[in-house]
């Protein structure tokens, strides 16, 4: 800029100033200070000053190269949309299977299976933890028994499924290979994912099983076991989603998701495995809030953070393995229970928002799910919120729009920056594994989620038709899923009959293999468990042997 | 004399681990001056109410996301009675459809608060409840 443009910049900027001052005197802004969703400061106006320093190289660069803030492929959706995968599952394996039969007739394109609590956490239908839970929050999955009838019909060489398991995930691992393999698809041509992040359950979801020691080592099992046999699968989704729901901040989400990451990357590093190999299979699962700026933001920060410590900190030269690759979920925290119809716009805002910020695959929530599991109805709406989007809004047709913009730019600054001191200070803890025994993550989440719920009781943050624009409704009219209460029943009496009729000599064989291979930590469990489970070995049998090994986690509870 | 303070037990039972909408509550109930205890996860239903005849509790705070709320509201209750401690209030919320709200009280739930209420409600709720529990008592 030459000196005479410079002064007149500086002149326009004064007189903006200026009349921005006067203007307020007649009329005041609506608010004394303005803040993002996540709390971070709101200036009136962005401008090429805020952009200072920056350099477009270094700091951006281009689409599937280093830093990657601009997306991880070099065309992103002028090639191929992301991936739509609406997670699913519910009641027995035969519901089950119908949903997934559906979804794909309406042009879903990835399957993504919700077990029940009692499959997630270990149990088999029939154990006295699992009374009232088998088949509420997801499907049942004793058995190989009960997986074959899950993906019966859908041939996993042309899916690819994603699986919320973490503690029990090499388990359903298994079951997943086994019913390939029945389909004559071999485990080198499988793609999905398994969730397998146990660090944010201990934080925020609550589906641990085992102490974070032999936790830690399942989890390397499967990244080396997959290094060698399933190349194409995705070993561990590291999920900010559930640390967001449980009400942190847009920073913290990332923060503590890169930090575990951190953590997992380092425990198969000491295990001598090379990160530029694993590295390449660990995908990331985040959050799309209300906050538009600010989500796109999100992304873009998580991906250029990412890289860097993957190169920086990890010595990590293969380009697959710096890119950080990550499925979203809308928030399911933002929806109502009140005017549940308004969701649907809640959703779409949070699917642009995703899609700017450049994922690889999404998840759109149904509106009704603040009140009950989704109706085929809302499943259908909420897919097609992702394909209008995709089809119609025009925002997919060239790549990362919004770069460049001064309030975009500055909020990916500044959320990358925050991220990285918090990571700094989790060092300084010593890891996340034991930041996390000092109660410090979940104490700071915790700290969010009541401040959150502070300003909606003061009407400082407006949730409309909950705290704003209410209306008196009619519940009555609602249909509404239920699950039928004789689904438990059902499910224990075949798992008994299943019991019956298989060879329970080979059971009790493959059990006493898996404990003594979990007692001897040079031993990979995969091999014994894949063994097993082929034998028809229940989910419960096989996490019953490994809790008498390995103990069980006791939460530390933080209020 | 001080004051008596309402005692709460808040608790998960079951294999649901939303506890966000739980330790919320637990901190606004101990923030508006009640003796809190919070279980954290994974409770049976035996534990609850052992916890809340141990501690003298007022009343029982159920926090239940997973679709499981009729089983265990059910089982606390019928628990209550067996040990003689009906007079313990029960109350609760989390993700619960407004049709099931009907039979939850029925089976002696004293409210339950959906999502978006605020935790005021619930505060100035348990306060009256547990003042005309006092009062029988006296009575």
């Amino acid at each position: 800029m030459s000196e005479s443009k410079a002064g007149e910049a500086a002149g326009n900027r004064a007189a903006y100033e200026k009349t921005v001052e006067k203007f307020l005197q007649k009329a005041p802004e609506r608010k004394a200070a303005f803040r993002t969703g996540g709390g971070l400061p709101l200036k009136r106006l962005y401008t090429p000053e805020d952009l200072e320093g920056m350099d477009y190289e270094r700091d951006l660069g281009y689409p599937g190269m280093y830093p990657y803030t601009r997306g991880v492929q070099p065309t992103m959706y002028r090639g191929r949309f992301w991936t739509m995968r609406q997670y699913a599952g519910f009641a027995t394996a035969e519901e089950s299977n119908a949903r997934y039969r559906y979804l794909l007739s309406q042009g879903t394109t990835g399957l993504s299976v919700a077990f029940d609590l009692p499959t997630q956490i270990g149990y088999d239908s029939d154990h006295p933890m699992a009374q009232g839970e088998v088949g509420k929050v997801g499907v049942a999955i004793d058995s190989l028994a009960d997986m074959e009838t899950l993906f019966d019909g859908i041939p996993l060489d042309k899916v690819s499924t994603s699986m919320t398991i973490n503690a029990p995930a090499s388990v359903l691992l298994a079951l997943y290979i086994a019913v390939g393999e029945k389909q004559g698809v071999p485990m080198e041509k499988l793609s999905g994912t398994i969730q397998n992040d146990i660090l944010k359950e201990y934080i925020a979801r609550g589906t641990y099983i085992f102490p974070p020691k032999p936790s830690m080592r399942l989890i390397t099992d499967i990244f080396e076991f997959c290094s060698a046999h399933v190349p194409q699968w995705n070993t561990i989704s590291i999920s900010g989603y559930h640390i967001r729901e449980a009400g942190s901040t847009a920073v913290q989400e990332v923060a503590f998701t890169l930090a575990d990451g951190i953590a997992y990357v380092e425990a198969a590093v000491r295990k001598g495995q090379d990160p530029n190999v694993f590295g390449k299979r660990l995908s990331f699962f985040f959050n799309a809030h209300n906050d538009f700026l600010e989500e796109v933001a999100k992304f873009r920060a998580a991906r250029r953070l990412w890289a860097k410590i993957m190169k920086e900190r990890f010595g990590v030269t293969d380009k697959g393995a710096q890119m950080l690759r990550f499925h979203t979920q809308t928030a399911g925290s933002t929806l109502t229970a009140q005017q549940p119809e308004n969701n649907i716009v809640r959703v779409a805002v949070q699917t642009l928002a995703a899609v700017l910020g450049g994922t690889q695959s999404l998840h759109t929530n149904s509106y009704d799910e603040a009140l009950a599991l989704p109706t085929e109805k809302s499943v259908g709406i909420a897919l097609k919120t992702q394909q209008i989007v995709a089809y119609e809004s025009g925002v997919t047709e060239t790549v990362d729009p919004l770069a460049g913009s001064y309030v975009v730019e500055s909020l990916t600054n500044e959320i990358e920056r925050q991220a990285a001191e918090y990571i700094a200070k989790i060092d300084g803890m010593g890891g996340m594994l034991s930041a996390i025994e000092k109660g410090y993550v979940q104490q700071q989440i915790q700290d969010a989620a009541y401040a959150t719920q502070k300003a909606i009781e003061s009407g400082e943050q407006i949730v409309v038709g909950v705290n704003k624009f209410q209306v008196e409704e009619d519940a009555s009219e609602r249909a509404l899923l239920k699950v039928d209460e004789s689904v438990g029943a059902a499910q224990v009496k075949k798992l008994q009959a299943m019991k019956a009729s298989r060879d329970n000599l080979k059971v009790q064989e493959c059990l006493s293999e898996i404990r003594s291979a979990a007692k001897d930590e040079g031993t990979n469990l995969m091999p014994k468990i894949l063994e097993a489970v082929k034998a028809y070995v229940t989910e419960g049998e096989i996490c019953g042997v490994l809790r008498e090994e390995f103990g069980e986690y006791r939460e530390n509870i933080v209020l | 004399m001080s004051e008596r303070k309402v005692r709460v037990i808040v608790a998960k039972p079951g294999l649901d681990g939303h506890d966000r909408g739980a330790k919320v509550v637990a901190r606004a109930l101990r923030d508006a001056g009640m003796e809190v205890i919070y279980t954290g996860l994974r409770q049976t239903p035996e534990q609850i109410v052992q916890t809340a005849i141990q501690e003298d509790a007022d009343a029982i705070g159920i926090s239940i996301l997973s679709g499981a709320h009729e089983y265990y509201f059910g089982r606390i209750i019928e628990l209550l009675k067996e040990r003689k401690a009906s007079d313990i209030l029960v109350f609760g919320g989390g993700v619960i459809p407004e049709d099931d709200v009907p039979k939850l009280k029925a089976m002696g739930a004293g409210a339950i608060f959906g999502p978006g209420t605020p935790t005021s409600v619930c505060i100035d709720w348990l306060n009256s409840a547990v003042r005309e529990k006092w009062a029988r008592e006296t009575a």
